[in-house]
Parts: structure tokens; sequence; C-alpha cells
């Protein structure tokens, strides 16, 4: 910038920057601004509107990692510069581990089949891909119609399946859960299959209830079916959150590339991979499974690069964190890692049993977390204790399963490697006060209403009717809102 | 970690981080159970050495100057980058701000395009994690479009097509691929390496879901006439009531042309642009992971393709590829926008053109090459060889990067492939005085270069360079009879390599 500009703003770089005239006007929204602005200005004005968002730590609704060691943070601040094309080693590198921890069939020094995505979502479309493409060539070669492909999931699936079926033009097949069981059915997926489907998909770590799916059943199943119908339909496993948790307290769980139809899987490096926000890989079982066609060579800077992925420029801090947690940690360290998650889950897990007002729907094998639902909720719902424990700082998400069990509410805790056991042992307590406190205030609107508004929200347009009842309670939160406003110091942490 | 565990080190921490032994066994690649993760953990500063070890053998970000992606940024901009590396952007309920500076850079950028929409009206469109994404939601879009119309009118709706030039990058080629839509290309000619429009408008039927015109080619980065391409089809629209539109892939260009020609045409202006993508990561003067589409209007994204979702208890409506990704780069854009505003942009891009005319008026001093880059267009200089008989611009390109510079060399697309150009991308960060740099050791490599026997022929060159490039980067595999020229040449190439392999790594 040239000097003459600086002088003319007449000494903005005297004034400190909250005397500045910038954080006085109002920022542009809809339209650049005609100037430019000192940085420090710049960087205070966004500092100042970010400190309004949630503390990540405390929000205990997502499996993405919130802290990283010092050292790492160093890394990826050093390589923010970098894009990811421009590395081939340590993806590579990456992908080989993680393919041998899926015991991958490698011979000793064969390369892995696989690649670093910017997360689960689009690991799970290259995958799905993947098996469209293998089905319709394979179709084509028998000379049938391959126009209407689909996949066979649980209904429990997280909205990337939807996602990757809506996009590609994939029939999505689903297995509706119900009551007391929330997760796919084996017997009823194989049952669905048919000369259409591409693949089944098995989850390992379901969202809502973190229960790793039975696999190996699903393998047995389906090899029989495969036999009478010589469909040859294979699995992928959705691993985005088990797949760095089995391999480390349940390795005699068979759940991958041991059982001979998985010719897939995806797993989030940002969940339980202990990596910031960013990271993904899917791996196949070997070459054939991801067919040449879909592999474009391109010539970056006069070399060939074999690559498959949606995504191109992207940074390459998130690669290098994974690759730094998979040395510097090694087996010993996830594997200890994920032990003091799990410990610590049964300690909120055991606060919670303790006041006796709860149904604990997960299980205790699967991913870290703990899934509630109220004992009682005639008078207020799950809705309401997620709501007030905000106030505390803690964002804890409620949400109905999926069809069928929609009557079924549920609050759902995953426990990260940053919760520690005073953070869980506090967390009690606040749940605690939270109860208490609703069972002073006056019933809700009964649970119908709310579960029906629900429904309304979801098809993107809310109609109520204004009752009495819901007038009250909007008073209510209305004036709870203005006395915890009071309360409140600089915002969340 | 439990704390029992460190103490059976005995002593790790007393070694300074060189001496303890993890420096010394070899990184978990090629150890003896192969590719596996180590068994054990091991200190967080041995990792941290011994992966910035590694890492400083990768070229210097700064000198690869084949990348359009942004290199450099302001250190206040690095600390907001730090402190939201741990926030999950789509957690949009736990996160409203960062949602919310989201939403003002779509509306930012729509108003740049001049998209049609009142002062406090907000726009249509997504950040995503590049303009490869931006692009297949946009495609994407134009897909559902058409096959919807089909649908109404009663026709066959399975063979979309799309048209572009032959320059375009390959993320439109992915889209085709992976999205089962074909691919019609206007091939180029010598001296003419853009999409004709004409060409373009003649190639277009009843299944064409979009025309796809570049504003910043990857190869010249010239800006394609997108006024023209809109004129002339809005006369075949009229004669054939197929209603095409038209996407303006403005990667590069987007934070270019309207900065430095305003004046210039090719956005939401013309009535058939119908969207628009570009990469924040280019001249948005963001680093790599962001990039951007907007819409005219909301009737050109059809409501089907956005998700309603009930994540984390509320819900939001979402139209991209991925899902969970950091927040850095959004943040970091919208810094950029409030810091720079227009005059800013405007100053920077203005002097990258100063700094490419420099680089450009140096190389034509040599008198040695021929400038096939445009001054109207994306910052940067493609050049190549007046006589390439006796050396190639391969060979130029792998003599730089001696000096640290990374220079790519590429041959043309058809039906140019005879051409072969260098060339240099001039970002923020490319000052003058590396120009000049740059200059100066071109010449010394002009000069090395002549003083060495000259390798196969330069057509043979070429073609083997073409016949990598037309099949893909696949070597054909068969085997070159050695002449004594090729000994020499080889022999001379091992020498040098034994001299280069005595100087220190690249920066």
């Amino acid at each position: 910038m040239v000097l003459s500009k600086a002088a003319s703003d007449s000494d903005v770089s005297i004034h400190s920057t909250f005397a500045s005239r910038y954080v006085r006007t109002s920022l542009p929204r809809f339209k650049m601004g005609e100037n430019s602005i000192p940085k420090e200005a710049a960087y205070q004005i966004i500092n100042d509107e970010l400190m309004l968002d949630g503390n990540p730590r405390l929000n205990l609704a997502s499996f993405v990692t919130t802290w990283m060691e010092p050292e790492c943070d160093k890394l990826m601040m050093a390589s923010i510069n970098k894009n990811y094309v421009d590395m081939d080693e340590y993806p590579n590198r990456c992908v080989n581990m993680i393919a041998h921890l899926f015991n991958a069939p490698l011979g000793e020094s064969e390369t892995a089949v696989g690649v670093g995505t910017v997360g689960s979502s689009e690991a799970i479309m290259l995958a799905g891909l993947a098996f469209k493409r293998r089905w319709q060539n394979k179709r084509k070669a028998e000379g049938k119609p391959y126009d209407k492909p689909n996949i066979v999931t649980g209904a429990n699936v997280q909205v990337c399946w939807e996602k990757f079926a809506r996009y590609f033009e994939v029939e999505l097949k689903e297995v509706k859960l119900r009551d007391g069981y929330y997760v796919m059915d084996p017997e009823k997926a194989v049952e669905m299959v048919d000369e259409n489907t591409i693949c089944v998909a098995a989850i390992l770590g379901s969202t809502l209830n973190g229960e790793f799916e039975d696999v190996k059943l699903l393998n047995d199943l389906l090899i029989m079916k495969n036999q009478e119908t010589g469909w040859d339909t294979p699995i992928h496993v959705d691993a985005a959150s088990g797949g760095f948790i089995a391999p480390f307290i349940y390795p005699e769980l068979e759940w991958d590339f041991r059982l001979p139809l998985v010719k897939s899987i995806n797993v989030s490096g940002h969940k339980y991979g202990l990596v910031y926000a960013g990271i993904g890989w899917v791996i196949w079982r070997n070459k054939e499974d991801l067919p040449e066609e879909l592999i474009f060579h391109i010539n970056y800077l006069g070399a060939d690069q074999p690559t498959f992925t949606l995504n191109f420029s992207k940074g390459s801090s998130q690669v290098i964190a994974q690759y730094y947690q998979l040395i510097r940690l090694g087996y010993e360290g996830y594997k200890n890692v994920m032990e003091n998650c799990t410990e610590n889950m049964m300690v909120l897990k055991e606060g919670l049993e303790k006041t006796g007002r709860f149904n604990i729907v997960s299980k205790d094998n699967g991913v870290p977390l703990v899934a509630f639902s109220l004992k009682d909720n005639s008078c207020h719902d799950e809705f309401e204790v997620s709501d007030t424990l905000r106030r505390f700082g803690w964002i804890v998400p409620a949400y109905t399963m999926p069809p069928d069990a929609q009557h079924v509410t549920v609050l759902r805790v995953v426990i990260r490697e940053d919760f520690s056991r005073t953070l869980a042992e506090r967390l009690v307590q606040d749940i605690q006060k939270v109860l208490h406190e609703l069972d002073t205030l006056p019933a809700r609107v009964n649970a119908k209403i709310a579960s029906s508004s629900e429904e309304n929200v979801k098809n993107g347009a809310l109609v109520t009717k204004k009752s009495d009842i819901e007038m009250t309670r909007e008073i209510t939160t209305y004036w709870r809102k203005y006395v915890s406003d009071k309360k409140k110091t600089s915002g969340v942490c | 970690m439990v704390i029992s565990t460190t103490s059976t080190d005995s002593g790790e921490h007393l070694n300074s981080t060189f001496a303890s032994r993890y420096v010394r066994s070899p990184v978990p690649r090629f150890s003896e159970n192969g590719f596996k993760m180590p068994e054990n953990s091991m200190p967080k500063e041995a990792a941290y050495q011994v992966i910035t070890d590694e890492l400083m053998l990768d070229g210097n970000p700064r000198l690869n100057l084949a990348s359009f992606v942004t290199t450099w940024m302001e250190p206040e901009c690095d600390n907001l980058i730090m402190a939201s590396l741990n926030k999950n952007y789509v957690d949009m309920d736990e996160y409203p701000v960062t949602t919310e500076l989201q939403n003002r850079c779509v509306n930012m950028i729509a108003h740049l395009f001049h998209a049609p929409v009142g002062d406090k009206e907000t726009a249509v469109g997504v950040g995503t994690v590049g303009s490869s994404e931006a692009i297949m939601l946009a495609g994407l879009a134009f897909k559902r479009k058409w096959q919807q119309r089909r649908k109404a009118q009663g026709k066959p709706c399975d063979k979309p097509n799309i048209v572009t030039g032959a320059n375009v990058q390959v993320c439109w080629e992915k889209f085709a691929r992976y999205f089962e839509v074909e691919l019609k290309e206007v091939k180029l000619t010598e001296g003419y390496y853009v999409m004709n429009p004409e060409k373009a408008v003649e190639l277009v039927d009843e299944n064409t879901i979009c025309i796809a015109a570049i504003l910043g080619s990857t190869l010249t980065g010239e800006f394609e006439d997108v006024k023209r391409l809109n004129d002339l089809l809005t006369k075949k629209n009229a004669e054939t009531g197929w209603d095409t539109p038209i996407h303006v892939d403005a990667a590069s260009g987007g934070f270019i042309a309207p900065f430095i020609n305003p004046e210039l045409e090719w956005d939401f202006r013309l009535p058939l642009v119908k969207s628009i993508n570009v990469s924040g990561h280019k001249y948005g003067l963001v680093y790599a992971g962001v990039g951007w589409v907007v819409w005219r209007t909301n009737d050109d994204l059809p409501d089907e393709l956005v998700f309603h979702i009930n994540y984390l208890g509320s819900d939001q409506p979402t139209f991209t590829l991925n899902f969970s990704k950091g927040s850095s780069q959004i943040i970091a854009q919208y810094y950029q926008f409030i810091r720079l505003g227009f005059e800013g942009y405007k100053n920077v891009i203005e002097n990258c053109l100063e700094n490419a005319r420099v680089l450009k008026e140096g190389l034509e001093k040599t008198g040695r090459f021929v400038i096939v880059s445009k001054d109207v267009g994306v910052p940067l200089v493609a050049f190549s060889l007046k006589d390439s008989s006796k050396h190639t611009v391969f060979e130029i390109s792998e003599s730089l990067r001696r000096f640290g510079w990374i220079i790519p060399a590429y041959t043309m697309p058809p039906n140019a492939q005879h051409v072969a150009v260098l060339r240099a991308v001039i970002r923020e960060d490319f000052s003058r005085t590396l120009a000049e740099r740059l200059i100066s050791n071109i010449e010394e490599v002009l000069k090395e270069m002549d003083s060495l026997p000259s390798r196969i022929s330069t057509r043979e060159a070429h073609v083997t360079a073409t016949i990598h490039e037309i099949q893909g980067g696949k070597p054909d595999g068969k085997p070159l009879k050695k002449s004594v020229r090729e000994t020499q040449e080889e022999v001379t190439r091992i020498w040098k390599r034994f001299v280069d392999g005595r100087r220190t790594g690249a920066c």
C-alpha cells in the first residue's frame, strides 16, 4: 500500500484501537466498504464479534475435535500457507497407516488405496461414486438396465448419505428403526437388497446414540444372500466416529476389512482422529474396488498426479496435524485417550442415573457419549432441559429419533478428549440444578404440540396458533431471558 | 494421558530433542512392520521437530509461482485464524457469528458482481472449500433445473451436456465425469487460447444445461468475452426457445475485474448469467480452503437440492458437498473485505499488474521469449521460447528450480499442443525486487543452457510431453534408443545433479 495513504488518514495509528472511528461506525454487511481500515481495527472488530460465538470446548453436541497440543498448533500455523495439492507425502503415509489399522489385505510393501478428504461427507460421496460406477459397469457387461441404482442404509444415517443419494441420483432405501432398537437391523437390511443395490452402508458409531452396528452379522447374512442371487452386493462401513475407536479399545470386534464383503471404509480424522475440523479419510480394500475411470491424472506442475477427490485446493494444515497425531500418540496414545473418554463417560452416566430422572439410551460399548431421555417428560421435555443448560454455558442438543421412533426424544453429550472428569462432575451438578429449576416452573404446552411444531420447522415454515398456555409460556421465556441477561458477564467464556 | 507412562521414559525430557532416540529412528513408513502406526507414543517436542524438519525440504510456498493460491496474509489475520482453528463451521447454532460472517461475505460478493438484489435483500450463495466444490454445486443446480424443464415438457432428460472451452480447469471435467454430464469442448487454435463464443454457441443443443465461460483462463490468464457469448446465446435462445443459461467460472478473475476493469460486462449485468463462482483463496487474498458461489436469484437454485436438517437440535438449510470443515478461512475472508475494502483490493491488484509488467518487459529484453499472455486479465506472465530447437521450456523450468523458483512448463490443450509455455503467476507477495531477481536468474539459466549440448530434438521432446499430456500422464513405456548425444546428455545430467546435491536444499 502506498505510504501517502496512511498519512492522509491523519494519524490513525496513534489512536488506540478502541478510540478509532472504525469501531464506532457500523460494519458493512451487504456491500464491501469503499475504503480500507487499519489492520488492528479490522482484527479487533472481528475478534469482538466472535467473542459472542459459543465456546467450542463446551459444545457437547459435536464429535469434532476442539483441542490439540500447542506443538501441533504451531505446526498448523506454519503450514497455513501451504496448499494441500502441493504435498503428496503425508497424505500417503496417513492413508497407509489407517489402511493397516483397518486390516486392509496389503502385502508387505504394497501401498494402500485411499485419499484424504475434507471430511466424511466427501469421503462417503467418493466411496458411493466408486460403488455406483462398479455396479453400472457390471450391469452394462451383463446387458441389464442400470438407470435405477439404490443404496440400503438404516434410518439413523447421517445426512450426508441423503445428500449423496440426492445429488448423485441414487435411491435411498432406509431400514426403519423402532423403539429400543436405534440402529440398522441387519436382517431387514439384507431383505431390502435387490439387483439394483450398489451397496449396503453400515455405521460404526451411530450419530444418535453412538452404537456400533453389527457389521459381522450383516456380512454373514449378505454372503448367504449373494450366494443365492449372484448379485455380489458389497458393504461400505461408515466409521466416521468408530474408526478411531474400535481398533484401540475393541480390537477383537470384526467390522473392517477382515470381513470379506467390506470394500471401503471412511473415517473422520477430525472426530476421534483427534484433529481440528477439516479432514477425513476413505480407504478401499484394493485397487479393483476403485474404478480407474474415476481417477484423474492431471499434469500438475509438470508431473503426473493421480487424483480422486471432489475438492482440489484446500489447506494442508489438517493433514500435517493428522500425521503429527499418528506418530506422536502411536497406538498406545490413542488407546489411552479413548480409555480416558470411556472412563469419563461412565462417570457422567452414573451421575445421571443417580438423579433417578433419566433413562440412558446409549450403550456402554461404542462411541463415548451419553444419550439420555427423561423418564417423565409430561411436564417438561428434553428440549427445555437443553435450553436451560445453555444458561450455564453447556451446549447439549436434544432431538427426536428418526422414524419409526419419533416419539422418543433424547439429549446427547459427546465425550471428547478435552472433556475431563472435573467437567463431567460439573455437568452433572448443573443438570441437577436445571431439573430443580424446571420442577418449580409451570408445565409447557404439552409434548404433542411441541413435536408437531418440530415437524413444521422441518418443512421450513413454522405455523402456530397462539393459545392461552402459549402466551403464558412466551411471557415466561421472555422474563427468564431478561433476568438471565442481567446475570451474564462478558459473553460465553 | 496417565502420568505413570511418562515416568517410564526415564529422563526423556532431560535430553535435548535432537539427542533423543526418536530423531534417530526412521520415521514410521518403511519400518519393519511396513507403513503402520507406531506402537508407542513419542514426546510432543520430538514429534514436532521430526515433522518440522521434513517439511523444511518442501518448496517454499512463496516461491511457488505456479500457483494462484494466496501464500501470505497479515499477522493480525494469522491470529484470527489461529483462534478459530477449533471451530467447526457447520455448527451454525453454536457459532452464529461465524455463520453471520459467511452470510455477509456472500452478500458483499453478490453486490460486487451486480446481482439483482435489493440493498437490504439477502443474496443467494454459499461458502465452499474452493472453486471445485463451487462449480459442482452450480453445475448440479443447472442439471436439476434442466431436468425439471425437460420433464415438464415431456422430453427425455438422460443426456445432459455442458459446453466449455478446452482450456477449462480440471474440475469441470471432474464435474462432468462424476455427475454424468457430457462435456462438449470447444477446441483452441494457435494464438487463440480461450473459448471462441461463436463456436461455443454452435455446439449448444437441446440437452445443454449451460455454457461455462472462464474469467481468467488457467493457461494464459485471459478473460473470455462473456458479453459476446451472452449476446450470441440470447439470439440462439430466441430462435430455439431452449433458454440455455451461462455460468461464469471467475475463480481467478472474480476478484480482479470488478476492481481493475469495472466497465467490463461479464457478471450478472448480463441477463443470461445465472451463477458465478470465485476462489476466495486466489485473488480473494485468503489462504487455501475457501471459495464462493453466488446465484442470480432464488429461482436459479432449485429448492429440492437444499437440505433442511435437524442438526444438533435446530433447523439448518444446507447446500454444500462438505459438511464439517474449519471456519478459519471464512473469517479470514471477512477480515480481508473489511480491512482492505474496495480501494485496498484495487491497490493490491494494481501492484500485481505493475510487477507483471516489469517481469514481462524483462523477459522481452532478453530477446529469447514470446509473451503469450495478454495485458488485460489475471496478473501472470506466460511465455514461450522463440526458438525451441535446442532447448525447451521444460528444461528452463527444471533449471530454475535450482534457484528455488517453481515455474511450471506445460503444453497447450488441443488443438494447440505444439505450443509449450512457462507461466509465472504474480501474487500479492511477489514484490518488484523478486521480479527483478527472477529475471536475472532466467538470464543465467539461458546462458548456461546455451553452453550445454542440446538434448534430444525439441520436436521429440514436445511430442513426448504431448503424448504424456494426452494419455493423461501415463508413460508409454517404449524404450528409447541411446545415441551418442543422449549418452552425453545423461552424463551431463548426472554430473549436474551431483553438483547440486552438494548445495543446501530449497529454502
